[in-house]
């Protein structure tokens, strides 16, 4: 048999969780602990100013300015074997010191090595594409503008990726609400049907978990349903399931159990 | 026929002989309800296995048609995103009517766990709704029982009642 163990408070124990807690970071190591690092390292910091280098979950993180970006990337890919660019885009930190963090993160099939580039920007600016480079930067860096704003000089197509054109806002701003601005709550209506149908529409319902037993106009009690709106006293008659009408229907035949033939045997 | 001899309270006053016509034509229309494919996301499947072999919808005569034009019920079958919003609306204006729409799963009902500023909270915001079908997704047991109950609301009403244009507004 298992060994008991207590459960007491287990269901509230999430409750008393602090919500303000950091997680502890992933230690870091210096980069002369890799040599393959330390090669590459020294690669870019002979062209290229680097103002901070580290080694995190076995990766090599290098900050580099703004206006290096094109140049570093393209001596990466050139001589240092890193010839994938897997994933590129911004992290929000407005609130911390007014700037967005970009990172590029690049892989080498050769070295079997990660490196992860990364600069700040002030909000406002702009960066310079490296979609010349490597083709997986087009999408990534209209996907940064969509839910950014950050614009990419030098792209062929800067427009919005997954958001439609006429949309407004960037939805990945810690600042946007996760539901939705005004504009976002009414741009179905407002694009389908016109402002002035806001009224007749109505708000969007947003809270999906209430279930109110006398709003007919969105819910029914099954087994007890009533035409909607009706005013609802809890004395509703029982409605039986069936998928056909009493005394079946106009050409088409009701199944009955009685008068048909069940069989039993599978060697009949 | 005399005026006072027409039974109000059957059949909506009609004679005798158009109820007649009026049952033939909703049994055609109940038993042949082409359904446009809409799946827009893991209700698609589900939708989809309700038509094929095990579940078979035509043996209902449901068959799944690829353009609204030839199609008299919309199954809306996964999350309406409000970049879709303005599609849904445009192919259900091209069907022809009477026409009916079956929001299918807890997403086009009611954005369901999609509670973000890019989902429709419910389908009913843009097209008139017929029948809601609860689930995450539904079983195929599900969207049958759905067609059986909207081929019986179908033969409920008068021919004509049901070709009166459905507006959400």
């Amino acid at each position: 048999m298992r060994a008991y163990t207590p459960k007491d408070n287990v269901q509230a124990k999430s409750y008393y969780t602090d919500r303000y807690y950091v997680s502890p970071q992933v230690p870091k190591q210096d980069v002369e602990s890799d040599e393959v690092f330390t090669a590459d390292l020294a690669a870019i910091s002979a062209k290229f100013k680097v103002n901070e280098s580290y080694i995190q979950v076995g990766q090599m993180v290098v900050y580099i300015n703004a206006s290096d970006i094109y140049g570093v990337l393209e001596l990466m890919k050139e001589t240092l074997e890193y010839t994938q660019l897997s994933e590129m885009s911004a992290i929000d930190f407005l609130a911390k010191d007014n700037t967005f963090e970009i990172f590029y993160q690049m892989l080498s099939m050769n070295k079997r090595k990660r490196i992860r580039i990364k600069y700040s920007i002030e909000k406002g600016q702009a960066v310079d594409s490296v979609e010349k480079l490597f083709r997986s930067a087009d999408w990534s860096e209209r996907e940064m503008f969509d839910m950014f704003g950050i614009e990419a000089n030098g792209h062929p197509f800067m427009k919005r990726i997954l958001m439609p054109y006429d949309w407004q806002g960037n939805p990945l701003l810690k600042t946007y609400p996760l539901e939705g601005d005004e504009f976002a709550a009414w741009y179905e209506v407002d694009k389908i049907y016109g402002k002035e149908a806001r009224e007749a529409i109505g708000p969007e319902i947003r809270d999906t978990a209430r279930v109110d037993r006398y709003d007919s106009e969105r819910f029914s009690r099954l087994g007890f349903e009533v035409p909607k709106g009706t005013e609802i006293t809890g004395n509703e008659p029982k409605n039986e399931e069936s998928y056909q009408e009493d005394g079946g229907v106009f050409l088409i035949k009701k199944f009955d159990r009685d008068s048909s033939t069940i069989v039993d045997d599978p060697q009949r | 026929m005399a005026q006072h001899k027409v039974d109000y309270t059957k059949s909506g006053g009609l004679p005798v002989a158009l109820t007649s016509i009026d049952k033939l034509a909703n049994w055609g229309r109940s038993n042949s309800l082409w359904a446009m494919t809409y799946g827009l996301a893991c209700c698609g499947i589900e939708m989809m296995a309700a038509g094929a072999s095990r579940f078979d919808f035509d043996r209902f005569g449901t068959i799944f048609r690829a353009s609204p034009r030839q199609s008299d019920v919309m199954i809306v079958a996964g999350t309406l995103t409000k970049k879709h919003a303005e599609f849904i609306k445009r192919l259900y204006d091209q069907m022809t009517e009477p026409r009916w729409v079956i929001s299918m799963g807890s997403c086009a009902n009611t954005g369901g766990m999609f509670n973000t500023y890019a989902t429709v909270q419910g389908v009913d915001r843009i097209i008139p709704v017929d029948l809601y079908l609860p689930g995450c997704a539904p079983r195929p047991e599900t969207l049958q029982y759905g067609v059986m109950l909207l081929q019986k609301k179908i033969r409920a009403n008068t021919a004509n009642k049901s070709q009166k244009p459905k507006r959400l507004m």
